[in-house]
């Protein structure tokens, strides 16, 4: 009984221990907001993150041509990286057929993705009218939009993907 | 000393009782012990190794010579050599822990070169105050080690195929290492900027040449992720994250962002490439898994698998691993008839949670052809399901997260080959 009820007691005194606030050196510098922004490049779904500038498919199969073409095949169908356009078929076919038309969400994260990470050999090489240029030529290559329309920071998060409601949080 | 009793079997195929590892006077009829000779000229023998000094003290130090084909086995994009992925030699490993220059690799555009002097890392988002935190300041917060393993999303993605691909088990299973990581809880990090109450999600970024990132839920954050500085008991090498890691223990490999330099706290995903196109898994219903966060339990046999060459008839052991991202396994059985009758195998202490656990069971090889299987079972008592239930649940194109049975077809000439069975 005696120790029972110590065990209990001990419990009782360790559990507020635990969720207590550890001590820390408090070493985080304070940065300014300009800094931040310079820092962050993250581009949602709606647009936020968005720089200014613009751009059509017709500049942008020139971009295409000087710096993705050697890597990702004429009009984005694919070489020794993936197939960027040009689907055959669909997404229930064997084997399916995953391009940016048929199977990315949202326009956003091409303009995203290429800034931070293509071309994959000097990922530091495009301006922002060249990647609203290379976005839009290839949503233009998927059948997306136009050939003249034009993206910005505006119309991009207003491209309305084929396979937008292609997915299902698992996490929720 | 074993008593016939104890060699009976515990279920077809030859299984053996794991417990009569334990028993003393057993002998292998693979590894037998040769009597050493005496040498004539002296009163006592002395192997060749004996005879002279031995080399000098080195700084670092390097496997024997005689081990220098337990490498990774690496696979670079034609054009981009720093685009693509290396693999842990798990058939060549025994324990559970993966020395550091054998962790398997997965870069999207090489191993970046980061000075950590100049390697900074920014909280901000919904946060009262964006911080910025250096390498050295990091160094002084209050450290926790953890042994996790990290296991690629990507990983025995080749087994969805229609045919079983014939190589080494970690070529195609071996996106999966086992560490001691050990750094700051994320948590202290972020109420230090404290957290605004609408913040849900935490976008990571890394520092490499395609500026990885991936959205995570805060929860898991504030749960057990921590900010790795050290890899087993030394600061984490290049192609691991140096100087800065992210581990979130028991979720995608792709989580686990290397050369960590931004966490943003937002209320929602930001949609990244690795999250959308890929990391994501297509279903049969043209529908597709997203955050499907948890490594699911796994068990492979890495001893005998295929390379492996049994010589001898006799009693061999049955040596895997087995890991769960949704806590501690708890059982692993193996079968050596294909599936039909099962025996439970010896777990090593400690199981840990989120860990590779190393698993054996004796077995007598006579010669026959079998099937050898192993199914793990975890403590939230999820079964690692055969691969046609895997494939009736998901199909066969979502690419990512295949954890079905393995089995090995063992021939009559003690070949060792994948089969799926
Ligand atoms: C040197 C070769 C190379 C060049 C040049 C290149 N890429 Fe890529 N690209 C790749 C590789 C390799 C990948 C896969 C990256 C990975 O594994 O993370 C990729 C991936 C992509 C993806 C994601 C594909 C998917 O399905 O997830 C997009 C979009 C993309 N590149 C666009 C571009 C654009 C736009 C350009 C030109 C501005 C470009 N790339 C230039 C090699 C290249």
């Amino acid at each position: 009984m005696f120790m029972r009820n110590s065990l209990i007691c001990l419990s009782l005194l360790f559990v507020p221990v635990l969720h207590a606030e550890e001590k820390t050196p408090l070493l985080g510098k304070p940065v300014s907001k300009a800094l931040v922004e310079k820092w962050n490049g993250d581009i949602f779904p709606d647009g936020e993150g968005l720089p200014a500038g613009k751009g059509t498919a017709t500049y942008g199969k020139k971009v295409y041509q000087q710096y993705c073409l050697s890597c990702h095949g004429v009009d984005g169908t694919g070489d020794s990286a993936d197939e960027l356009a040009g689907a055959k078929h669909g997404l229930t076919d064997n084997p399916p057929d995953k391009t940016i038309g048929t199977y990315w969400p949202y326009a956003t994260t091409i303009f995203d993705f290429t800034r931070r990470a293509m071309p994959l050999n000097n990922p530091d090489v495009l301006s922002n009218n060249q990647l609203y240029a290379v976005t839009a030529y290839l949503l233009y290559l998927n059948g997306i939009i136009g050939e003249n329309d034009i993206m910005n920071a505006q119309t991009l998060p207003k491209v309305k993907m084929p396979n937008r409601d292609g997915f299902v949080n698992q996490y929720q | 000393m074993t008593t016939e009793n104890e060699l009976k079997p515990v279920a077809e195929g030859g299984l053996l009782d794991r417990r009569l590892f334990l028993k003393k006077g057993l002998t292998f009829s693979a590894a037998v012990l040769s009597a050493d000779v005496l040498a004539e000229s002296s009163d006592i023998y002395r192997p060749e190794s004996s005879k002279k000094a031995g080399d000098p003290f080195s700084n670092y130090g390097l496997p024997s010579e005689y081990e220098r084909k337990t490498i990774r086995w690496t696979m670079g994009n034609s054009m981009a050599d720093g685009n693509g992925v290396s693999w842990t030699p798990l058939q060549d490993l025994e324990g559970t822990i993966t020395p550091n220059g054998l962790h398997f690799e997965r870069h999207h555009n090489g191993v970046p070169d980061i000075n950590p002097k100049e390697h900074q890392l920014l909280i901000h988002g919904l946060v009262d105050k964006s911080l910025m935190f250096e390498v050295d300041d990091l160094l002084r917060y209050p450290m926790t080690s953890l042994l996790c393993f990290i296991e690629c999303g990507g990983n025995s993605n080749a087994a969805w195929r229609s045919e079983p691909i014939q190589t080494k088990l970690g070529y195609f299973h071996g996106m999966a290492s086992c560490s001691e990581w050990t750094g700051v809880p994320l948590r202290l990090l972020l109420n230090e900027a404290k957290i605004k109450g609408r913040a849900k999600w935490l976008v990571a970024e890394g520092a490499d040449a395609s500026l990885m990132n991936v959205s995570l839920p805060l929860e898991k954050a504030l749960d057990d992720c921590f900010i790795a500085l050290y890899q087993n008991g030394e600061r984490i090498r290049p192609e691991n994250g140096y100087p800065l890691r992210l581990i979130v223990p028991g979720w995608e490999g792709v989580t686990n962002v290397k050369w960590l330099r931004r966490l943003h706290l937002t209320n929602r995903p930001v949609m990244a490439r690795n999250e959308t196109s890929k990391y994501t898994e297509l279903m049969p219903s043209g529908k597709a898994r997203q955050f499907s966060f948890e490594m699911e339990a796994k068990s492979l046999i890495t001893n005998p698998s295929f390379g492996h060459k049994l010589d001898k008839q006799g009693l061999y052991q049955i040596s895997g691993l087995a890991w769960s991202g949704r806590g501690k396994i708890k059982k692993v059985e193996v079968s050596a008839d294909g599936g039909n009758t099962w025996a439970e195998a010896a777990l090593q202490e400690p199981v840990l949670s989120k860990c590779f656990t190393r698993f054996r069971i004796p077995w007598q090889w006579n010669g026959q052809t079998v099937v050898l299987k192993s199914r793990a079972i975890d403590e939230t008592a999820y079964v690692q399901p055969e691969r046609e239930e895997l494939i009736k649940q998901r199909g066969q194109h979502g690419y990512f997260h295949y954890n079905a049975i393995v089995s090995w077809k063992v021939d009559a000439n003690g070949e060792i080959s994948h089969v799926y069975a």
